[in-house]
């Protein structure tokens, strides 16, 4: 029983059935599946231009307005030629990331209150692969996020060096795996909308005030640098300040004080090391999401 | 382009799957409990290839919680499954590939249109990239959606959606088809019509299917059925054996005083009656024959009679003591309470 025509008419499928034999579970299957989640996740942000214009508003409101504002005032700490809306802007790149992520990973609950992760628990897939595609495309619409938000970077006076916007883009990527990675563990536990919403926002302002987007991580009380340390968010920040500051003509001794590098005790942290933390944080956190999908009731 | 045709039993499926007459589904001793609700309290079964099987209860009788273990979706506390030859709870992955699932609640993405929706359920379940559009033509005409397929699905009627998702559901030619209600939330119009889309796939796929119901003329449908009470099968037959067990007419009568009634049945004839759905209801061997001796000899005002065949609520009344009208309405706080302690997966 072969059927040879491209689309069968109407009639021929009346009469024969068209077998198909679902194949043993390999790595090639696996893969497919990572990559109908991940894609998934792209149409969605396709048909919905909507999230993207929202999720830029944050952002700008914080660089435009807060930075303009408050530039009048710490701009005095300024060398001269530094717009402190330069200074802001990596961290609140970071912060264009942080919502479309953590959302993106909160589709999963979502999903289940609407019943379609029923559909996806059932396939014959592994739960890694699901939970791996969820992630790449978590991290990919983010990046996406971000880059429209990098398109405004000349406002801020950051130049467009193309090694500069490609360094970016990649830590931008490594950030926004780790984050949907952070919300697709915790939706894996929280099975309602609006608690995974509340825990969310209940979590991410904090994220982006303890990472030193806004200040610099020099001189603080010694409370505010331990919290400042363990915030995930910091060790993506300060690379990306760096990978700025590299671009820009300012003084060594100032950018020492604006850019310090992190340390940990008096320590440098170096930025191989730092990215790492990032990436073994989204990796770790990915597989805590797996092994409780593979938890059955 | 030619479409990869594998038989069922080829070589990238395992031997177990359709060999002989072994049963294509086997339940035994299967019992489920939440916390302190038994949902399934040791149920055994045996479904054949190619049977359409119904599982008949009220509500929280324990059928979707069958159909999750039996699906992979819940374990069981004790007892076994299998599924096409395969262990449901150590040999997901083969059950999975070998199974189609049409759950009570829309499992579609509201955001993707049809077609998108069948073609991630096709990468998913690894179809072979040749047989995808071929297939999906194949089950999008069987239901009648194929002029549809780039709808986005939120756009889709209830009725459309429930097609969808059986075309679905039917896309990876699984062996058995799991239908959990299939009709439920739908007008009666829409409700025949899905009908007569699984009539004809029984006709045209070499399929097992098995569903829950608690409709019973859904359950005339079926070429045998179980039904279950309590989280126990109390009765599993054709529906023609077990009408014909019952044997008896029911009659339905209104009075003036359906106490005296049951009471002068009881004396006068020897008969066990009680009320059902506002009547007073029993059965007796020859009905016709039986009425106008009830109108001489009762005692007691009658205001109107009802003489009926039995049925499959006579069944299931026989078998568990009510209707299953009674047994819903009844029923409700305990499906509440599992719905709680269930929770969604």
């Amino acid at each position: 029983m072969v059927t040879d025509t491209l689309t069968p008419t109407a009639e021929s499928a009346i009469v024969e059935s068209i077998r198909v034999a679902v194949p043993r579970r390999g790595l090639r299957h696996d893969l497919r599946a990572v990559s109908v989640v991940w894609r998934r996740e792209l149409i969605r942000f396709r048909t919905d231009r909507l999230r993207a214009v929202t999720a830029l508003v944050q952002p700008v409101l914080f660089l435009f307005i807060l930075g303009t504002g408050l530039g009048s005032l710490a701009g005095r700490g300024m060398p001269p030629g530094l717009d402190f809306k330069t200074f802001i802007y990596p961290g609140v790149l970071a912060m264009s990331v942080l919502f479309t992520a953590i959302f993106s990973a909160g589709s999963i609950v979502w999903d289940r209150e609407f019943g379609f992760l029923r559909e996806i628990l059932v396939a014959p897939v592994s739960r890694a692969s699901i939970v791996i595609g969820k992630c790449l495309g978590g991290a990919t619409i983010a990046t996406f996020q971000g880059i429209i938000f990098l398109a405004l970077a000349g406002f801020a006076h950051v130049p467009y060096s193309p090694v500069l916007l490609v360094t970016l883009v990649g830590e931008l990527l490594l950030l926004s795996f780790t984050l949907t990675a952070f919300g697709v563990m915790l939706a894996a536990r929280i099975t309602q909308f609006q608690a995974f919403m509340a825990v969310t926002q209940m979590l991410v302002m904090p994220l982006f005030f303890l990472s030193g987007a806004l200040y610099p991580l020099s001189g603080l009380p010694s409370w505010l640098t331990v919290l400042t340390r363990i915030d995930p968010l910091t060790y993506v920040v300060g690379p990306m300040r760096d990978a700025v500051f590299s671009h820009l003509n300012i003084a060594p001794v100032e950018q020492h004080l604006l850019a310090p590098g992190l340390d940990w005790a008096g320590w440098p942290v170096p930025q191989w090391l730092s990215l790492g933390i990032v990436a073994a944080m989204g990796l770790t956190m990915m597989a805590i999401a797996i092994a409780q999908f593979r938890k059955t009731e | 382009m030619s479409v990869r045709v594998s038989s069922r039993s080829g070589q990238l499926q395992a031997a177990p799957a359709n060999g002989g007459d072994r049963p294509v589904i086997e339940v035994s001793g299967l019992a489920k409990r939440y916390g302190e609700v038994e949902a399934v309290r040791g149920i055994d079964l045996a479904v054949r290839a190619g049977e359409t099987f119904g599982f008949l209860g009220p509500n929280g009788a324990g059928k979707t919680t069958t159909i999750k273990i039996l699906c992979t979706l819940a374990n069981a506390t004790s007892g076994t499954a299998t599924v096409a030859g395969y262990d449901t709870a150590t040999q997901r992955d083969a059950v999975r590939r070998n199974i189609g699932l049409v759950f009570q609640d829309t499992t579609l993405d509201g955001y993707l249109t049809a077609e998108q929706n069948l073609r991630f359920h096709a990468e998913l379940y690894g179809v072979p990239k040749d047989a995808v559009q071929p297939r999906m033509r194949q089950v999008l005409d069987m239901v009648g959606l194929w002029d549809r397929k780039d709808s986005l699905v939120a756009a889709f009627s209830g009725g459309m959606q429930r097609r969808l998702e059986i075309a679905r559901g039917l896309l990876h030619a699984p062996h058995v088809l799991f239908l959990d209600e299939p009709t439920v939330g739908l007008d009666p119009q829409t409700r025949s019509s899905i009908w007569a889309y699984i009539n004809e796939l029984k006709g045209r796929e070499d399929i097992t299917i098995f569903l829950t119901t608690h409709y019973m003329d859904e359950a005339e449908h079926c070429d045998r059925i179980a039904i279950i009470d309590h989280g126990k099968i109390v009765a599993i037959d054709t529906p023609e054996a077990l009408k014909a067990s019952i044997g008896k007419d029911r009659v339905q009568i209104h009075t003036a005083d359906d106490e005296a009634a049951i009471a002068a049945l009881t004396g006068t004839f020897g008969i066990e009656a009680a009320v059902h759905e506002g009547a007073v209801t029993f059965s007796v061997d020859s009905g016709e024959q039986f009425v106008p001796r009830l109108f001489a000899e009762l005692g007691v005002p009658i205001r109107s009679v009802s003489v009926s065949r039995p049925s499959l609520d006579d069944v299931f009344m026989s078998y568990t003591g009510k209707t299953i009208r009674d047994a819903e309405a009844s029923g409700t706080d305990a499906m509440r309470q599992m719905a709680r302690l269930r929770g969604r997966r």
